[in-house]
């Protein structure tokens, strides 16, 4: 398993960890008094599950087993592999952050973090999209 | 990769592409306001990335990994894969397009049309792969004579 694919799947795990934990959080909000920007994170609960976990998933297992392109550069570029995976990870991470503090300080100039976490995250998904694009062939090349 | 997985795929990475562009868009708006209606995208965002997406690239992979018999047709009947192919693509369509006048009887009728088109796909693609979740070394009744 190369390394890239290690670090997109034991990065998903933690998500799929963070996600449930954060779900035991929203559900207690009702139940404790727990601090307030718990109630805004619905939205980053289910997008830590979705592109966190199920995403990054793929992204692993894609980079993983599809077919090979070449002998010098097997599995396409690796480089915009490790930047599909900090552009997609550092984007999530700022979403976590920014969600909550938009939403209870809206109009304070914190909302450009959203703007980063999703231009971040949009080029994650290109640059995962370019270098899958090539491995989705008939079979290996060598 | 047989031909119809690399269509299935190629499909659900542009409409990957597609619904992570919508979602993205509608974060950045949440954080910088500059267009009023984009919620209004929120079900094509969904729908782009789970039947899009998550849906039509598990079916893409699952055509081409599922055990494959000894005899040609290696892959079985291949119609009802194809035939859900054409109407899980047709059906996301109608309820992408559908799910952007939701009030319009129009808007109605297309989400409904493309819902069942997407229950067809599965239906069609389910009596195809049925065939192929079997043990190992099974051979078909009909590749016996």
């Amino acid at each position: 398993m190369p390394t890239l694919t290690r670090w997109f799947l034991k990065s998903a795990f933690l998500y799929l960890v963070g996600a449930l934990l954060l779900g035991v959080l929203l559900a207690a909000n009702p139940l404790f008094p727990l601090p307030d920007f718990i109630r805004f994170m619905g939205p980053v609960y289910f997008h830590l599950f979705m592109v966190g976990w199920i995403s990054q998933m793929i992204f692993g297992v894609v980079y993983w087993m599809f077919p090979i392109v070449g002998r010098e550069n097997p599995r396409g570029n690796e480089l915009l592999g490790w930047l599909t995976y900090i552009c997609l990870n550092a984007g999530l991470l700022l979403r976590v952050v920014g969600e909550p503090a938009v939403a209870l300080r809206p109009g304070t100039g914190v909302g450009w973090v959203l703007v980063i976490s999703a231009v971040l995250q949009w080029l994650g998904g290109l640059f995962f999209v370019l270098n899958s694009w090539q491995r989705v062939r008939e079979r290996g090349k060598l | 990769m047989p031909r119809l997985s690399r269509w299935y795929i190629r499909a659900g990475l542009v409409h990957f592409l597609l619904g992570f562009t919508v979602g993205a868009l509608m974060l950045a708006n949440k954080g910088v306001p500059f267009y009023p209606a984009a919620w209004r995208w929120l079900p094509v965002h969904i729908e782009l990335l789970f039947m899009g997406w998550v849906v039509e690239l598990t079916l893409g992979v699952a055509f081409w990994i599922m055990p494959r018999f000894w005899r040609k047709p290696r892959r079985g009947n291949e119609t009802g894969a194809w035939l859900a192919f054409l109407f899980l693509n047709v059906g996301i369509w109608m309820v992408v397009a559908g799910s952007l006048w939701p009030l319009t009887s129009w808007g109605k009728t297309a989400v409904f049309g493309g819902r069942l088109l997407e229950a067809a796909a599965a239906v069609a693609f389910a009596v195809h792969i049925w065939q192929r979740i079997v043990p190992r070394n099974f051979i078909p009744p009909a590749h016996k004579q």
